[in-house]
């Protein structure tokens, strides 16, 4: 069962001669074939590369110029510009858009022999909670085909969940890559903002925006991390610190940790069961050695109105650059210039993406500046100063990493305010710059639910090692769905 | 708070053609939203600095030198439409 494997056992299986990279390739480019049409995750398959890939990465190995990723499948989010690959960010905008470079994740992961399977589907421009906003169609949950995957990171988590990719890379602007972990059942890691290179990654709200990746484990987060992280002077919020050996610190025991449990995180929006798995994960980590402490942080409930100016006026600037001009989508038959921006971008653009940049629009207009846009990062910095506050006394923060499990199709999509609350849990750290995860930590109705783990700035290690020390307790990270654990799931549309 | 008029001037700044069909339920749709981030005015945000770079970072700065090769060709192929080594747009002068 090659698909059900690890990095890390994927890694020693070609080490050990098991299987080449080719073999393994073709086997998860074949489970593409057959079952992506039911989930809806890649936008697009990039075999024939795959393969090429696959040959030079054996070839590699054959001279021991092997890294513990050579060889090894990834999906990109098909936010990352891959040269000459279509790079769409699930926008009509850029459905012929062909980048003429690769993003820095892409070439760092290219650079450690990684094989890329595709790219997956995700929310327009990162602009949803529940993959329901791609121009491509929406994905369905590898764990129930009437449920969402999350989003906007969904096409990633379903290609992970169903074992279509071993691995997959994410972005989290304010969620995107932990909310969808939690609802599949993935590890999957939000790095400090400027951890990652944002250089070719497609802009949605770059004082928010970062990489990460969405895994089985925690070992193989650290595997990857490892390769994506650093210094890149072609982002200019690019933080020049020195990357640890994240795999050094994983089995540190966790006796004396302490885990600050903020009681904003288990409020009324919370589903009653989604937060019993959570204490029953918190109950493990303190019967392996870790104390739990009450804290508070008092603005969470400010999180999400703050995050809402912020991130469409961000959206609004960033999104200016699509004007049928110079590349993406042009309308037909232009009249004059302005007429060209305006039907280029109405028509380019899908919904979710035209409410953001008008809710963007008005925050950054003339009289409303302050109101808003100023009185939003000032709540900002209010909101960082609580996690500061908090790390005074605890050492990584605990909580639910999504308010429920998985929901169906269509279920949040009338009201944008519904869905906007998803990311309750996950919209303060991106407004704080810290780093968290989602580890597996429990079913509900047979969804998977995910614990989410929160710490100071730069204390990836950390983070990885209580997800690591967990995933050495429990085994909700090795639960797939019943057909994928059996590999003999059906083909064809759902 | 946010009425047709102030819809119709926002649409016309962000250059999205927004008709009149789509007018009221958009109009519905961002007061909601706006109702929801005034919860911010409550906050006592006096003498606080406002926080633009999580990290409190500040740009960096880089020597003013040459780094990229030219692309022009490469880019250009990227255009909708193009000519003698520029983006061609609608005349905008008569």
């Amino acid at each position: 069962m090659l698909h059900l494997k690890t990095l890390k056992a994927l890694g020693e299986g070609l080490d050990q001669g098991e299987f080449s990279s080719e073999e393994l390739t073709r086997h998860f480019l074949d489970r593409i074939e057959r079952l992506n049409p039911q989930y809806n995750a890649f936008i697009t398959v990039t075999a024939e590369q795959a393969l090429a890939q696959a040959r030079a990465a054996d070839a590699a190995r054959r001279d021991g110029k092997a890294g513990p990723l050579t060889g090894i499948p990834i999906a990109q989010k098909d936010i990352f510009c891959t040269t000459g690959v279509r790079t769409s960010c699930a926008s009509k905008m850029l459905d012929n858009f062909i980048a003429p470079y690769d993003a820095t994740v892409v070439s760092r992961l290219n650079e450690a022999g990684m094989v890329m399977l595709g790219k997956t589907n995700m929310d327009e421009f990162a602009m949803g909670s529940s993959n329901e906003t791609s121009w491509y169609g929406p994905v369905k949950n590898p764990w129930d085909t009437t449920c969402v995957p999350g989003g906007s990171s969904g096409g990633s988590a379903a290609a992970v969940a169903g074992r279509l990719a071993p691995a997959a890379t994410g972005t989290d602007t304010g969620g995107s890559i932990r909310q969808p972990a939690a609802l599949c059942g993935l590890t999957g890691l939000k790095p400090t903002y400027g951890r990652i290179s944002r250089w070719g990654m497609i802009a949605f709200a770059s004082s928010l925006d970062q990489a990460g990746p969405m895994t089985q484990t925690a070992y193989d987060a650290a595997l990857l991390l490892q390769a994506m992280a650093g210094f890149d002077p072609k982002d200019s919020t690019s933080m020049n610190e020195p990357v640890p050996d994240y795999l050094a610190g994983l089995d540190q025991p966790l006796a004396g940790l302490r885990i600050g449990i903020p009681g904003e995180y288990f409020s009324a929006g919370l589903n009653a069961a989604t937060g019993a798995a959570v204490h029953a994960a918190l109950a493990q980590l303190e019967a392996m050695g870790a104390t739990l402490v009450a804290i508070s942080l008092p603005h969470t409930e400010l999180a999400v109105p703050a995050y809402y100016v912020i991130a469409p006026a961000e959206c609004s600037a960033n999104l200016a650059r699509f004007d049928g001009v110079r590349y993406g989508y042009r309308c037909d038959k232009p009249q004059d210039l302005n007429d060209l921006y305006t039907r280029t971008r109405s028509e380019g653009f899908g919904a979710e993406v035209k409410r953001r940049i008008l809710v963007g629009t008005y925050a950054l207009s003339a009289g409303f500046y302050d109101a808003y846009y100023r009185k939003a990062q000032q709540v900002r910095r209010l909101i960082r100063n609580d996690f500061t506050e908090a790390f005074q006394s605890v050492d990584v923060i605990a909580g639910p990493a999504s308010p429920s499990p998985a929901f169906r199709l269509g279920e949040k999509t009338a009201d944008p305010i519904v869905m906007y609350l998803e990311d309750a849990y996950t919209i303060p750290t991106n407004l704080a710059g810290l780093p968290a995860l989602s580890v597996p930590a429990g079913l509900v109705d047979g969804k998977p639910v995910g614990l989410q783990l929160i710490g100071p700035h730069f204390s990836e290690s950390r983070l990885l090692n209580v997800a690591h020390q967990f995933q050495q307790a429990t085994d909700w990270h090795q639960k797939v769905p019943a057909a994928v654990q059996s590999g003999d799931e059906q083909g064809g549309a759902a | 708070m946010i009425d047709r008029d102030t819809v119709s001037q926002v649409a016309g700044l962000a250059r999205i053609r927004v008709s009149e069909a789509e007018i009221p339920e958009l109009t519905q749709r961002l007061g909601n939203i706006l109702a929801m981030v005034d919860a911010l005015q409550a906050a006592d945000t006096q003498g606080i600095e406002p926080l633009s770079n999580p990290l409190d970072a500040t740009q960096r700065l880089r020597p003013d030198a040459v780094t990229e090769p030219n692309q022009r060709d490469r880019l250009l192929a990227l255009a909708p439409a193009s000519e003698q080594g520029l983006f061609l747009v609608p005349r905008v002068i008569e």
